[in-house]
């Protein structure tokens, strides 16, 4: 049913599970990615859902012991971005990551935009130019920064420094755009200015957001997915997520009957 | 109540007394070389002292320019950093960033072992060891140079500047680490261009730091390097510095309170300048440079 309503895929997981070690910490998770759509990942702490997040960019790849099982499937070119005869440095070149704690680099503005471009080997000037101020307009930056871009990142505040590390990872132009809880440190207008930010992007990237914040997921949103103890409970069209839940799980969860 | 009073009085100066010893110290060294110097430099006018090239204060018609002693303890500390500052940022690269958990808590004990190396152990080494292979390659070496002990000076120092330059970039959080990585950028370039540029103040104190170990190291370029003050800048002839020519006099017969005495206390100044103007030099890097996350 969910399948049919979907137009057309960006990504989709299937069967996945994770092991930090001996933990295991995400069970059978299959889960659809559409494209150019916002979905969202809420479930209380600990239920793996940023764990299922760094899957996409195989984050988990950094550290030892860690263990994919099942597929990661990207399309349009079907592959499986979990297989290990894939580099991931070429997932992370099409599959880009906002964290929770905003974390540019100690550099100016400008060359914490340019970073990706720098490491893809890019070095024509006027093209760096012309995608740093694109990205920073993405990222509704520009014109808060265009007077200072070399200046250092560290003298924005939080706000701006996450709205500059959208920017950072819209300058590759990626084709996913992976959301830790990237409001969960920000005020409540800063948090607004974000999700407004996430809404437009929608036009031209897909989105995976993790957020602790139910509000959150139900503005911004079209799909949600509600995770506990590594499983994915349910997933659905966000407002019928939200207004009439098929599992009982969930419908406490989004209740406030535990969280 | 009183009595607790009078107990926590007793710690505290006790605390207080500690601390202030090693000031005390420090304060009466100063005093000392100041004092020492200011005799000398009744005699000896402190331009000639700045500006001479000669140092020969223990020839019959002596003669007191510092620049020799001052051009040798530079010499040798350029060529200790020549091999101290790549080879230790390179280590401290490795076992920040590519090197496996175990195998970073087996070598760094080790690397840091050598810090506990005698400095006459590496004295010999240079004169004995070193030397000679040099002299294979570059046939006009003299027996004692600047080359060999500025080279195990280097050596020795690489510890000191990897240990405290691993540490700072260790410091740097993984969040920043993972923000590289999530762009797409390889473990060299993750090190190279976000990591170093971000433990950027700890690293500039680690080479201070090393930089000070160079300048004040005494027992290698005694043995090693000559205890001849040529003013020169070639590192294949002998050379004194400054602290190898304190030893020399230190350990000689010469009489209290002579001219040949007080030059010991000119050379020690001289030092504690060039030592105080490169911690100055550290203190303010580490405050404009702030380390931000």
């Amino acid at each position: 049913m969910i399948e049919k309503s979907i137009k057309t895929l960006k990504a989709e997981s299937k069967s996945l599970n994770f092991f930090y070690g001996t933990l295991h910490a995400l069970k059978n998770v299959s889960m659809p990615l559409e494209i150019n759509k916002v979905t969202a990942l809420i479930g209380p702490s600990g239920c793996g859902k940023t764990t299922f997040l760094r899957c996409f960019n195989r984050m988990h790849d950094l550290y030892p012991h860690n263990r994919y099982e099942g597929e990661i499937i990207l399309y349009p070119d079907t592959i499986n971005i979990l297989s290990p005869s894939v580099d991931p440095i070429e997932v992370r070149m099409r599959i880009s990551m906002v964290f929770q704690k905003p974390n540019p680099f100690p550099k100016s503005i400008y060359e914490n935009v340019a970073y990706g471009l720098k490491v893809r080997g890019i070095r024509n000037k006027k093209t760096l130019d012309e995608k740093v101020e694109k990205s920073l307009r993405g990222a509704a930056l520009w014109d808060e920064v265009k007077d200072r871009l070399n200046n250092s990142a560290f003298d924005l505040s939080g706000g701006q420094q996450q709205r500059l590390c959208i920017a950072r990872a819209l300058a590759t132009d990626p084709e996913i755009l992976l959301f830790d809880e990237p409001t969960s440190a920000l005020d409540p207008i800063a948090t607004s200015k974000i999700e407004e930010l996430i809404i437009e992007l929608k036009k031209r990237v897909t989105i995976l957001i993790v957020t602790h914040n139910m509000q959150q997921a139900a503005r911004i949103s079209d799909w949600t997915g509600f995770m506990m103890l590594g499983e994915l409970i349910e997933f659905d069209k966000t407002d019928k997520l939200f207004t009439a839940p098929a599992e009982k799980l969930t419908e406490d969860y989004i209740t406030g009957r535990f969280g | 109540m009183l009595k607790k009073k009078i107990k926590e009085n007793i710690i505290e100066t006790s605390l207080f007394l500690c601390a202030i010893f090693s000031i005390f110290i420090t304060v009466s060294i100063v005093i000392v070389l100041s004092y020492e110097s200011f005799g000398f430099f009744k005699k000896i006018p402190i331009i000639e002292f700045l500006t001479g090239t000669e140092w020969t204060p223990l020839f019959a018609e002596p003669k007191f320019g510092i620049l020799p002693l001052v051009t040798g303890t530079l010499l040798i500390t350029f060529i200790a950093l020549l091999v101290a500052l790549p080879v230790g940022l390179i280590t401290a690269v490795y076992l920040s960033e590519y090197a496996p958990h175990k195998f970073r808590e087996t070598v760094k004990p080790m690397l840091e072992l050598l810090e506990a190396v005698p400095t006459v152990v590496y004295g010999y080494f240079a004169l004995l060891f070193l030397t000679p292979i040099l002299q294979k390659i570059i046939p006009d070496l003299a027996g004692f140079n600047a080359l060999s002990p500025g080279i195990i000076i280097g050596i020795m120092i690489i510890p000191y500047v990897s240990s405290v330059s691993e540490d700072a970039m260790r410091a740097v959080p993984m969040h920043i680490r993972e923000g590289s990585y999530a762009m797409g950028a390889t473990k060299f370039q993750t090190a190279f261009k976000v990591i170093i540029p971000a433990a950027f103040s700890g690293i500039a104190a680690a080479f201070i730091m090393g930089i000070s170990r160079a300048i004040g190291e005494t027992m290698v370029v005694a043995i090693a390097a000559g205890m001849m003050p040529n003013f020169t800048a070639n590192p294949f002839e002998p050379i004194q510095t400054l602290t190898a020519y304190i030893v020399q006099v230190s350990l000689g017969d010469v009489p209290h309170g002579t001219i040949e005495y007080q030059t010991i206390f000119a050379a020690g100044i001289t030092l504690f300048f060039m030592t105080l103007i490169l911690n100055i030099i550290g203190y303010w890097l580490k405050k404009r440079i702030r380390e931000l996350y």
